[in-house]
């Protein structure tokens, strides 16, 4: 090639590459905008909860004087909310998406009914919060307990469980399906022996995913009556006498770790903001740990399984 | 298009004088003449309203290699999987005429005929070889237990029983707890027939079983392909001529939804009776 020729190629590539260096910085600095928001926003929520973070924090119920104030109701409501949501929304939503999969006719119904589970996870928490608000809290009379507060947010997770157990048996190759055929089996048996086993780690991803939305919903468990300032504890579910379980505790009144931030968030008193900054950071951690069972329970579940 | 029409009753009549000089080491036995096992008679196939199987007459003889060979979407694979009624696990696929599996002469096409039944009856390999993502053991036990097999013992003896008959025991006895899927490609496709032969299929499918496979592990299949059918029919599709020519006792060419030619795998290969045949084996077509 000759020199002149080399030239104008070289000065061709130098301007191409200007447009790989202009996006690097533009995407770098949209990255960043993301993270460092993040980050700064937790930074300063730990900051300023810091002083709060002591062991009676967690153990105290709250209280009117900030300082002696704690999460104690909150993180046990929560919890013990978050077990009900797990334990409706888990096997509605696995069974739900396994049927849409697995046995449900391919027709107009089925297509009109999946696109609306898919729309569902995009419905407004309070719409949901009302929904429940008839039917579980006065309908069925549950009342503004903790089973109305799981079944609610159950609801709220359901489309994400359902959709996440689609995709994954979706991921299942067809020739696994028609080697467990081949050999004899009904639709059930291909459905609990291979189904559902290959598609866990994908679905334990979607609940947790569900979850962890779930565990910072505010509006819902207001609408359904949450109680905002609470000083005991839902009844044990263990008990002394027989039938040592009690299922009390579902009917119990009960507060979420969200409901208590934004009660002292709404507080004029500096101390309790530093309390609201306390709960909030706990919050992230729970949903943190959350999300990093979820990764181990991915990672522990998929070794075992390729095609 | 030619068209044959060989009905069960006038299956080729196989003397051993009339023998033709086979140039690949063929088990003598293989010519001597068999019942038929299973035969497709007046059966066409519609993928919706595609007519992908036109009339096709069809003899498996008893304890034979039957080859089904013919270009891409000449209707084998097809064929193939009808007589297990995969086709049954889709919608929009369409049966006719008759698939009849014998002595008890049953069509297994017939609606009132359980599909599950007839796959308990007739075992099928697959193309890509597709173990479960359980155990070894797990995989072979899993038709056992389909049939309601719960004695460990005996689980045990079949699995042994079912990995010895695959020629893969001796290379997973000490493993049988491990993952299938950590296996070889020619080792995971040996699993698949054990896991058939476990339940002691009447008949046992090859959906173009080595097309996924190194020569070496192909080899081994078709070695694997020539000790079972001392015991059990077999009905294998293939694209590769040459493997068609090296395991099978019988050959079918398939063109176009339709059954051109059926014979002896060594006369169809050496004599074939139908221009079109002649021209697919010696490679001017195809």
């Amino acid at each position: 090639m000759q020199q002149p020729q080399l030239v104008a190629i070289r000065t061709i590539i130098k301007s191409n590459k200007r447009w790989d260096l202009l996006f690097g910085v533009a995407g770098f600095v949209a990255l960043m905008i993301g993270v460092l928001t993040f980050a700064a926003l937790f930074a300063q929520m730990a900051y300023n909860g810091w002083e709060r973070l002591t062991p009676e924090f967690f153990t105290n119920f709250p209280s009117r004087r900030a300082p002696q104030a704690g999460i104690l109701s909150a993180w046990v409501g929560s919890l013990l909310v978050m077990l009900v949501t797990a334990l409706a929304a888990v096997p509605l939503g696995v069974a739900a998406g396994t049927y849409l999969e697995e046995y449900a006719p391919k027709n107009l119904i089925t297509d009109i009914i999946e696109i609306n589970v898919t729309n569902l996870a995009g419905v407004p928490s309070i719409v949901y919060g009302l929904l429940a608000l008839g039917i579980f809290v006065y309908a069925f009379g549950l009342g503004q307990s903790i089973l109305s507060a799981g079944l609610t947010l159950a609801l709220l997770i359901l489309p994400i469980v359902i959709v996440a157990t689609r995709e994954s048996i979706r991921a299942i190759p067809q020739h696994i399906r028609e080697g467990a055929y081949g050999l004899g089996a009904t639709r059930w048996q291909v459905t609990r022996d291979h189904i559902v086993p290959y598609s866990m780690p994908g679905i334990m991803t979607g609940v947790i995913i569900g979850m962890s939305r779930a565990i910072g919903e505010t509006a819902p468990i207001i609408t359904i009556g949450a109680l905002t300032f609470i000083a005991f504890l839902p009844p044990s579910p263990v008990t002394p006498e027989f039938p040592w379980i009690s299922f009390e505790w579902l009917k119990s009144g009960f507060t979420v770790m969200p409901i208590q931030m934004f009660n002292w968030t709404s507080r004029p008193e500096e101390a309790f903001q530093q309390n609201a900054a306390a709960a909030g950071f706990i919050l992230v951690l729970m949903t943190v740990a959350m999300n990093a069972i979820a990764i181990w329970i991915r990672y522990r579940l998929r070794k075992n399984i390729k095609w | 298009m030619v068209s044959t029409t060989m009905r069960v009753e006038d299956q080729p009549d196989l003397p051993g004088a009339a023998r033709h000089t086979f140039p690949h080491d063929l088990d003598v036995a293989a010519l001597e003449p068999s019942p038929v096992k299973a035969a497709a008679v007046d059966f066409s196939f519609y993928y919706g309203s595609f007519h992908a199987l036109k009339r096709v007459n069809l003899p498996i003889q008893e304890k034979r290699v039957t080859a089904l060979i013919g270009p891409s979407g000449c209707g084998k694979s097809t064929l193939l999987r009808s007589f297990n009624r995969m086709h049954d696990l889709y919608s929009g696929n369409r049966y006719e005429g008759d698939i009849r599996l014998y002595p008890d002469n049953t069509n297994i096409l017939d609606p009132r005929v359980d599909p599950i039944e007839v796959r308990m009856r007739i075992g099928m390999v697959f193309q890509k070889p597709n173990p479960f993502p359980k155990s070894i053991y797990e995989n072979v036990a899993y038709g056992l237990r389909l049939r309601g097999e719960r004695n460990r013992s005996t689980l045990d003896e079949r699995v042994e029983e079912a990995l010895k008959g695959a020629a893969l025991w001796d290379e997973v006895k000490d493993r049988l707890q491990a993952q299938a899927t950590a296996l070889s490609g020619g080792q995971q496709q040996r699993l698949c027939i054990a896991r058939c032969l476990a339940t002691d299929p009447e008949i046992l499918l090859f959906d173009e079983p080595t097309s996924a496979l190194d020569p070496i592990a192909t080899g081994s299949i078709e070695e694997l392909i020539h000790q079972l059918r001392a015991r059990v029919t077999i009905l294998i599709v293939t694209h590769n001529m040459q493997q068609a020519a090296r395991v099978s006792d019988y050959t079918a060419y398939m063109y176009l939804g339709e059954l051109i030619e059926y014979g002896q795998t060594n006369q169809v290969f050496l004599r074939p009776q139908k221009q079109a045949t002649e021209d697919y084996i010696t490679g001017r077509f195809g």
